[in-house]
């Protein structure tokens, strides 16, 4: 649908050389073509703005200017800041914080973004990969059948639920759950809250009261990775209110650039850790930065291909 | 961007330069407009206007008016047809809002006197029938509902003798959220219309997509596959009651020009809105908080 950033530039590189050395001019122009290529791929526009400054200095050095192929010189510097700012200096993304148990998880995030989906991942994983005795509570009680959902999801992968009290809230859900991981000698307890705006005053603050009761050792925010513009006021609101610990992207199965992963970790700061990639319950990996960085451009993998360059 | 003269108040006036637009544009991007789109609405404010001195007030209103005259066309409420059952088909990718929707449409359309079923096609996706079945009793509406993981066509073929046997006026079905780019599961979809129209080739009469506004540029590539591979005839957006700004819609009344038949804005069963398309630019530009 969108022109990739190397087919953009190609263009605007073709019309430049034909006039010899670049100038500094003529690279702010490509780096135009990178601007609007990062806002198709919904990275938001804030970041993008913030991205360009960071990689101006470099692309309007001599490597670039000089060289017989700018274009791929400046897909080469944009996707290498991309990974850099995708990956942060907190390594280790596929890891959660599950010391001392029972560890509480809580996880957060907007109306349908994936969260019981991911809890329920999540903790398949723990189980079979780490050997964690895993249990889910859903404080989901706006939801229709939210806590069902998560009951199956459970039966389905062989973690237990709490069991289900109707008309309790979430916070005593969540002392529950808490008392019950302690009892019943879990490793890890996981909180799925229901999906709330970030600006929905009663919901934001029923959730840092779950917080203050449960004191997670993760707070995960879940994302639709086909999240557009809006990122950076949901990743916003909720880390400064709920004080998140990494995100996880969902929907990475889809066809969409992923722009989102880019907003999400220049805005909090907080690392990615993994990307959902569909329906099933196996269908969760670890966050892969050069992986995504290409799909921000819209280029696949193109590690390959700018090595060359 | 507009906050600095209106700290100057209303009257302040700015000269509509180049500079001026590019944060036009960048107000109307930042709403997932799109580049391409957003471009088009500045340029076309700016005829007539380009070096003129202008208050705040006076280019959010160009520029609502424009977007408002852009969408006027495609705001158009859920067609009714003398049909029974008038089969309405709810399609979408995942948790877009399509079982909350259809919960709230059942509702509104009992309340004007109609005599609605609905099909509970979600045979997949853990506890989606129960979830169904919530907004049934809610709606005070029959849920028909099959075996999880049964097949959703012969749902829908049961569906249609059961609601053509009632005498029923709308016949909603809902269905499984599923990625576009996910060629088996849109082909499940199609083999789902095909089975419906061998109990009426003119069904389903409505098959509305339901789109996330927090969803990005990907909601133009999400309405092209859909349309292709399930006639898509109507657009809901929902979760426009949060800090998005649904933009993407200006970009897809351009392209494609499907009908936008309403909006969700909330949770509630009451929380659907025709979609109005002097309100949704005012949103959009700001000028509604002016
Ligand atoms: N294709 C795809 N679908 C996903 C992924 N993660 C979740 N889903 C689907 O997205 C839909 C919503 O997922 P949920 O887990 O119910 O989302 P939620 O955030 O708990 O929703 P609420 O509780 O209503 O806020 C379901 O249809 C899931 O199957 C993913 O990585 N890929
Ligand atoms: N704030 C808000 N939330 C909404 C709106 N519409 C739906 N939701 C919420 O979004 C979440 C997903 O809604 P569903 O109706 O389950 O979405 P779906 O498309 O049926 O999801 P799948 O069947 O899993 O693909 C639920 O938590 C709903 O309450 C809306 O207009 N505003
Ligand atoms: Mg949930
Ligand atoms: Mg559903």
């Amino acid at each position: 649908m969108f022109e990739n950033l190397s087919e953009r530039l190609g263009g605007v590189f073709d019309r430049l050389t034909k006039q010899g050395a670049l100038s500094e001019d003529d690279v702010r122009t490509a780096l135009r073509e990178v601007r609007v290529a990062l806002l198709e791929a919904d990275v938001s526009l804030p970041v993008a703005r913030q991205f360009i400054k960071a990689v101006e200095k470099k692309a309007t050095g001599a490597a670039v200017t000089k060289s017989v192929t700018p274009g791929q010189q400046v897909v080469k510097i944009v996707h290498d800041e991309l990974i850099a700012v995708l990956a942060g200096e907190d390594g280790d993304p596929g890891k959660l914080r599950i010391d001392s148990p029972p560890a509480p998880i809580l996880m957060v995030g907007l109306q349908g973004g994936g969260k019981t989906t991911t809890t329920a991942k999540l903790a398949k994983r723990l189980k079979e990969r780490d050997g964690k005795k895993v249990l889910m509570a859903s404080l989901d009680v706006n939801r229709p059948a939210a806590m069902e959902q998560l009951a199956i999801l459970g039966q389905q992968i062989g973690v237990d639920t709490l069991p289900i009290v109707k008309g309790e809230d979430p916070v005593a859900i969540a002392k529950r759950a808490k008392t019950q991981a302690g009892l019943g000698g879990y490793d890890v307890y996981m909180l799925d809250t229901a999906g709330r705006l970030s600006i929905d005053e009663e919901l934001m603050a029923q959730v840092e009261a779950v917080r203050d009761v449960a004191n997670p050792r993760e707070t995960i925010l879940v994302v639709d990775g086909l999240t557009g513009q809006d990122a950076v006021h949901t990743a916003e609101n909720f880390d400064n209110r709920i004080g998140i610990t990494g995100v996880v992207l969902t929907r990475m199965d889809g066809d969409g650039r992923g722009g989102a992963a880019l907003s999400m970790r220049a805005v909090t700061g907080k690392p990615i850790k993994f990307v959902g990639l569909g329906e099933k319950m196996d269908a969760l990996e670890t966050f892969e930065p050069d992986r995504v960085a290409g799909r921000i451009l819209g280029m696949g993998d193109i590690v390959a291909l700018v090595e060359k360059a | 961007i507009m906050g600095r003269s209106q700290g100057e108040g209303a009257v302040a006036r700015r000269v509509l330069d180049d500079e001026m637009l590019e944060q036009l544009e960048e107000l109307l991007i930042a709403s997932d407009m799109g580049v391409d789109t957003a471009l088009r609405v500045t340029s076309n404010i700016a005829e007539g206007r380009f070096g003129k001195r202008l208050s705040s007030l006076e280019i959010k209103q160009a520029l609502a008016s424009e977007i408002a005259r852009v969408m006027e066309p495609v705001a158009r409420p859920l067609p009714l047809y003398p049909k029974k059952p008038q089969v309405v088909l709810v399609v979408g990718v995942n948790g877009s809002g399509k079982t909350t929707t259809i919960g709230k449409l059942a509702s509104q359309f009992k309340a004007a006197g109609k005599q609605v079923v609905i099909a509970a096609g979600d045979t997949f996706r853990a506890a989606a029938v129960e979830q169904l079945q919530v907004w049934g009793e809610r709606a005070n509406v029959p849920v028909l509902t099959a075996p999880e993981g049964s097949d959703p066509a012969s749902l829908a073929f049961d569906a249609m003798t059961k609601a053509q046997a009632d005498g029923a006026d709308l016949l909603m079905i809902d269905t499984a959220g599923r990625l576009q780019n996910r060629q088996d599961l849109m082909e499940e979809l199609a083999k789902i219309v095909r089975v419906i129209r061998k109990k009426d080739p003119d069904a389903p009469h409505n098959t509305l997509l339901v789109l996330d506004a927090t969803t990005g540029q990907n909601a133009l590539s999400q309405v092209e596959t859909f349309r292709k591979l399930a006639d898509v005839s109507g657009l809901v957006m929902t979760k426009l009651d949060g800090t998005a700004k649904g933009g993407v819609l200006v970009a897809l009344a351009d392209k494609f020009g499907l009908p936008i038949h309403a909006i969700g804005v909330g949770e509630q069963i009451e929380d659907l809105a025709p979609f109005d398309p002097e309100e949704f630019a005012a949103a959009l530009t700001g000028l509604d908080t002016e």
